[in-house]
């Protein structure tokens, strides 16, 4: 489990995060492929005092969300609780008394153990896990709440054991934004981000496209024919609050710079389409690109200095890195003749984008530096759109290998592809917001 | 000249006329007792006559303006049509792209020429260039060449001389297909710029 890559790959990563914890503890998950060998975990359900039968309801729930949302992560596969050599609501739960050759026997290499209490309509979740090769605790956590707040403690106690295993917080406050057209009209949608808590950001009984977080989770910017001509809003997620840009012509696809009330979009009022900044009011600060021809779909990098984009000036879509400090501007991909779509992750190491050949698209990640690319879908359907979690660790994106267009799920690494939600009509466009609960 | 022609044929009607109404005359006269002077019938007879020729004339020139009218009539409605027709053609003559490109083809660019011929003949019309694509491809990049493909043809008619204030371009990119098929025949016809009247 242990790998020297990791270590090359964490100074990296430390390289760019100076104020970073020490990440040395975390050499669980082999970062240059966590996905390729799955860590096996035990999830017994979680103890309860003798025979309180509200209490094992909750606790039964708490221990099946957590193992879903481990599951989900594509860091773990969840062992069978068939195997299991211990009886859950005998064993020990706080550490001293596991015996942990009973869960590597059966291969578990780690172990959640909870405790659920219930008084007074209080319930108390006491959450741990363990490292049952080295034997000892990673995380201890205890939560309280109303029973029903289960799904809120598996999410949470989620969030620290991948932090525990691979340093990064993950996505589990996160949600996506993406368009369906089941009223018979593109509208903006937003869902949690397993897909669950569906519900309808715009009514516009229009045509709605390409949402984008800002950094801090509360507005989202989209492009809209709601009054007849395609234009961008800057709408509160939560309150009944917008801006426009007040230029004529295209404005199309938009994209927060990480960390600020800023955003980059194309815009076409000078005759031809060019990438600017603007305000978070939609006033323009300055033009970021200066060639005729196609310019759009910006994507930052996590450092919000660079920018990918697509540009048609060598005579067909390709992407390139602008450096909006220097203003120097690099061809990224040479290969075939239609690369759009990019989303740079926000690790910062990989451009996802996608390619058409043959009239089929698929998407491939690309690193920055050396351009070098990975296919991550292939003959299924049409794939498009991809966005990454806020973590880096997965990739949302669009596909039609089901017929109709829907949003899958799938590892950075284009593993673990799976659908995430069905709802009527079409969706696409999908985008992953940051790793924040929106107040 | 006319008038003239119209006296002797006045006259080639009259005088047997005249012979005929006085023997038709005479046969009702002749039941009463004749107590006025030949002199005098005479001329009544002669101005009865002429009044009769003033009337064929009228009808005549009534005839010859209503026939007139009629082609005037005619004509306009043939130019109403025609003008119809130039409308209809601006509004459903679209200009066709090949896929990922925005350049105009020979027929797209006289196509054009006929719409700037329309523009001229019509100086009030403001109209909007729409800019479409096929499904092909990825929809942001497709918004983009639509409003491309929009752009080229306003400036292929502001560089006949058409203002360019008179036109404006929106951009659907691949949101509104006209051929819903998912074949080459359908994305031809939707890879498209179409003329409409503000």
């Amino acid at each position: 489990m242990i790998f020297n890559r990791w270590i090359v790959l964490w100074s990296v990563f430390l390289m760019l995060l100076p104020a970073s914890v020490s990440a040395a503890r975390y050499n669980y998950i082999d970062i240059s492929n966590p996905f390729l060998r799955k860590t096996p975990i035990a999830v017994p359900v979680f103890k309860v005092p003798a025979q309180d039968p509200a209490a094992i309801r909750t606790a039964e729930s708490a221990a099946r969300r957590l193992a879903y949302y481990l599951e989900f992560t594509g860091y773990f596969t969840i062992s069978d609780p068939g195997a299991f050599l211990e009886d859950p609501q005998a064993m020990d739960i706080t550490g001293a008394g596991i015996r942990y050759r009973n869960w590597t026997v059966i291969g578990a290499e780690m172990l959640v153990t909870g405790g659920v209490e219930i008084h007074d309509g209080e319930a108390q979740f006491e959450l741990r896990l363990f490292d049952t090769v080295k034997q000892k605790m990673l995380v201890g956590k205890r939560y309280r709440g109303k029973p029903d707040d289960y799904n809120r403690v598996a999410r949470r106690f989620c969030s620290e054991v991948v932090f525990a295993v691979t340093g990064s917080r993950g996505f589990f406050d996160s949600k996506l934004a993406f368009v369906s057209n089941g009223t018979g009209h593109k509208e903006i949608y937003l869902c949690d981000f397993d897909g669950s808590n569906v519900r309808q950001f715009t009514r516009h009984n229009s045509i709605s496209l390409f949402p984008d977080w800002s950094s801090d989770g509360r507005w989202i910017a989209y492009t809209t024919y709601a009054n007849k001509r395609p234009r961008i809003r800057m709408q509160h997620v939560k309150e009944k609050r917008w801006s426009g840009i007040d230029k004529p012509g295209l404005q199309a696809v938009a994209a927060w710079v990480p960390g600020q009330f800023k955003l980059a979009a194309s815009l076409s009022f000078s005759g031809d389409l060019e990438i600017y900044l603007l305000t978070g009011n939609g006033k323009v600060i300055k033009r970021l690109t200066n060639s005729v021809g196609i310019d759009g779909e910006p994507t930052w990098a996590p450092d919000g200095k660079r920018l990918a984009f697509v540009s048609r000036r060598a005579g067909n879509p390709q992407i390139y890195i602008l450096d909006t400090v220097s203003g120097r501007v690099q061809r990224l991909t040479f290969e075939g003749r239609y690369n759009t779509q990019p989303s740079w992750s926000p690790k910062g190491d990989r451009i996802a984008y996608s390619a058409m050949k043959s009239g089929v698209i698929d998407i491939f990640t690309i690193d920055p530096e050396n351009g070098e690319a990975v296919q991550l879908t292939e003959n299924q359907g049409s794939n498009e759109a991809p966005t990454w979690s806020p973590d880096g660790s997965l990739i949302a994106f669009s596909s039609t290998r089901e017929g109709k267009s829907r949003i899958y799920v799938m590892t950075a690494y284009g593993t673990d592809q799976r659908r995430l939600l069905t709802l009527p009509g079409e969706q696409t466009n999908p985008k992953w917001s940051p790793n924040i609960v929106t107040p | 000249m006319m008038k003239r022609k119209w006296i002797i044929l006045a006259l080639v009607l009259i005088v047997p006329a005249m012979l005929f109404t006085v023997s038709c005359a005479k046969k009702t006269v002749s039941t009463e007792p004749s107590t006025t002077d030949t002199a005098a019938d005479d001329a009544a007879r002669q101005a009865e006559l002429e009044k009769q020729a003033e009337l064929d004339r009228q009808r005549q020139l009534e005839e010859e303006r209503l026939a007139a009218e009629r082609a005037e009539q005619l004509k306009a409605e043939a130019v109403t049509r025609d003008l119809a027709m130039a409308k209809n053609r601006f509004l459903n003559e679209n200009i066709y792209f090949d896929f990922d490109k925005s350049v105009l083809s020979y027929q797209a660019q006289e196509l054009l020429k006929e719409k700037a011929m329309w523009m001229r003949a019509n100086p009030d019309a403001s109209v909007v260039v729409e800019g479409h694509c096929d499904e092909r491809g990825t929809n942001a990049y497709n918004l983009a060449l639509g409003e491309r493909r929009a752009e080229s043809a306003k400036t292929f008619l502001v560089n006949l001389g058409i203002s360019g204030a008179r036109m404006t371009t929106i951009s659907y990119g691949e949101e509104r297909p006209l051929d819903m098929g998912h074949n080459e025949e359908a994305w031809a016809k939707n890879r498209r710029a179409t003329f409409v009247i503000e």
